[in-house]
């Protein structure tokens, strides 16, 4: 393949991911802006979205379509209820304080993962694409499920975005985030906000890890390197900001995946940690950031 | 807090020291390893809890530093037939110039940012490591026992092989950071150090370079931490990139947790602990890093102080 074609591919393959990424990044971002505090275990319920999934196939009959759709409701609602009693039985007993938190969620992250190894077991699980087909470029054919995967992703980042700014909901987050004290003063019920905040952020995760299953296996580790990239985007995007981390999603996603196809991933991950160094150094707040948070 | 080196305290950790050359002579083979083991990790936890328990930062890319100390002594060995003092030297050297490097950077921001910032570059380290694989071997790792030769001093000769040495060894490194570690923290600098972590703003106000003193700190509990590195690569001559992995950063702060942070006795009582409930797990079941889950989400929630916290605030206020 010459050059042109194989940067196109590069290209698609990074759109891909922008969007995936965008999805996760923004639950933690979310999670961050209302609660102030950063989720360590974010990534396992990526994980736990995906294996999910996988059990959904393998559990609910009628072809993989069904069992797909299953897994799109079912995985998001139990990762959220889980969230909740996490957020309940744990985070709240701590009072949010912030390096508490991110102890408490390394806990959750290995127990959490350590659970999954016991439950499902340490190998790689495949599930079949809901939907197979190819669009074939004059080049090379290339998967439509992972256009798909790219465009039900771009709808739910609207549909956040949507969620933000025109429900009541959104508006309590978004009054929480700014003045907590000011919103509780107001009747907001930020303790409820809080949960509501923390499964919302855990279930877009989720979501991203169902729709990521049919093109990368579920696996008990899998957690981890979503969690890495979307710790480097809301970095790069500025800490709360949900316009930045989309913006920088998109920025890491796609340099992520021309570097994955023209050299390797591993090497994709290191230039991307550079990147945030260059940020640091001159932005210490993010591109979008509040300065000198 | 006692200010200097009191009576008491030196008693105290001399005491340790002194039931630690003890039990060297008590324990089966079994332990006696083990030991050793558990005093090379507690120096690096010492060396961790420099940083998060006497500044208030909390690294969780601790194994960055660690894995400096490794790999600056077992690559020379490995390749450059280095003896074992000069690998060492290079071990901590290059992760003291490491830990320079990335706190000039990660400095920069703070609060939770700094938290992110630390756990991307071990990563990043991590994965240099596994990158770099024809050179560093870093997933399959190598063993350093047939490249090195013993020490000698004098008319004494050093085996590395020698169980006894491994645990002399041990016992000096653990006990030169362990008195390091109650110096530094009563010393003017020390609490300068304490003051960032009680109150920076105010530190900061009342004319001190807290930037200063955070680097400071950095490249000490770097320091300590690459030469854990560099004594685990030479007395157990293995040398893997597992050991730069996220559990190798979230190991130390369990330790110093259990043990209790800003405590100089804590990070050894922390690091025995949890060495042998993971033994013990890992025998029982391969999903054995479940209890290092579990002990951090209950030290969290119900004894925040961890031991040597809790017994400072019961019984014994001098503590260091």
């Amino acid at each position: 393949m010459s050059f042109g074609p194989h940067l196109f591919l590069a290209l698609l393959e990074g759109t891909v991911t922008a969007f995936v990424l965008a999805l996760i990044a923004l639950g933690l971002s979310l999670v961050f802006g209302v609660m102030r505090i950063v989720n360590i275990a974010h990534g396992e319920f990526f994980m736990l979205g995906a294996v999910l999934a996988w059990s959904c196939s393998m559990l609910v009959g009628g072809g993989a379509f069904m069992g797909f759709a299953v897994a799109l409701v079912v995985g998001p609602l139990i990762v959220g209820a889980m969230a909740v009693a996490a957020d309940g039985l744990i985070l709240r007993r701590i009072n949010y304080q912030p390096e508490s938190t991110i102890v408490a969620t390394i806990g959750l992250l290995y127990i959490i993962q350590q659970l999954v190894l016991t439950l499902f077991g340490a190998d790689a699980r495949p599930v079949v694409p809901p939907i197979y087909f190819r669009v074939s470029f004059p080049w090379f054919g290339y998967s439509g499920y992972k256009l798909i995967v790219a465009g039900v992703s771009g709808l739910l980042l609207l549909g956040t975005w949507l969620a933000m700014s025109k429900t009541k909901l959104g508006l309590y987050m978004r009054a929480t985030q700014q003045d907590q004290e000011m919103a509780q003063a107001f009747g907001v019920p930020v303790r409820r906000v809080y949960a509501k905040a923390f499964a919302l952020g855990a279930m877009l995760a989720a979501v991203a890890g169902v729709l990521v299953v049919p093109i990368q296996q579920a696996h008990y580790l899998m957690g981890l390197d979503p969690l890495l990239l979307s710790f480097i985007v809301v970095i790069i995007g500025g800490l709360g900001s949900l316009k930045g981390t989309v913006v920088a999603a998109f920025v890491v996603g796609i340099s992520d995946g021309v570097v994955s196809v023209f050299f390797s991933p591993t090497l994709a991950k290191i230039v991307a940690t550079l990147l945030v160094a260059a940020v640091l150094v001159l932005r210490p707040g993010g591109l979008f950031g509040e300065e000198g948070s | 807090m006692s200010g200097r080196l009191t009576g008491k305290v030196l008693a105290l950790h001399l005491g340790i020291l002194g039931l630690l050359f003890i039990a060297q002579f008590v324990l089966p083979a079994y332990h006696h390893t083990n030991v050793a083991r558990i005093m090379v990790l507690a120096t690096y936890a010492v060396g961790y809890n420099i940083l998060l328990g006497y500044t208030g930062l909390m690294s969780l890319g601790h194994a960055m530093f660690f894995a400096a100390g490794m790999y600056g002594a077992g690559l020379p060995i490995y390749y450059l037939q280095f003896g074992a003092v000069p690998a060492f030297c290079v071990g901590v050297l290059l992760s003291l110039v490491l830990a320079a490097l990335f706190g000039l950077i990660a400095l920069r921001t703070s609060g939770v940012s700094f938290l992110i910032v630390t756990m991307m570059f071990a990563q990043a380290c991590y994965l240099a490591l596994l990158y770099f694989n024809k050179i560093t071997m870093g997933d399959q790792g190598f063993i350093l026992s047939k490249s090195l030769e013993s020490v000698s001093l004098g008319s004494f000769e050093f085996a590395f092989s020698d169980p006894a040495v491994k645990y002399n060894i041990a016992l000096l490194l653990f006990a030169g950071s362990f008195l390091l570690s109650a110096l530094l923290v009563g010393s003017p600098t020390g609490r300068v150090l304490i003051a960032v972590r009680e109150n920076e703003e105010r530190t900061g106000l009342l004319g001190y370079n807290t930037y200063k003193y955070k680097l400071l700190s950095l490249v000490i509990s770097g320091g300590i931490s690459g030469v854990a590195g560099a004594a685990y690569a030479l007395l157990f001559s293995y040398v893997g990139a597992s050991f730069a992995s996220i559990l190798y950063s979230i190991y130390p702060i369990l330790w110093t947790l259990l043990g209790g942070t800003g405590t100089t006795t804590g990070p050894m009582i922390g690091t025995g602990i949890m060495f042998y409930l993971v033994d013990i797990a890992s025998g029982l079941t391969s999903s054995y890093l479940f209890v290092v889950g579990a002990v951090l989400v209950m030290l969290i929630l119900w004894f925040p102080k961890g031991i040597m916290g809790a017994v400072r605030t019961r019984w014994l206020p001098w503590l260091p």
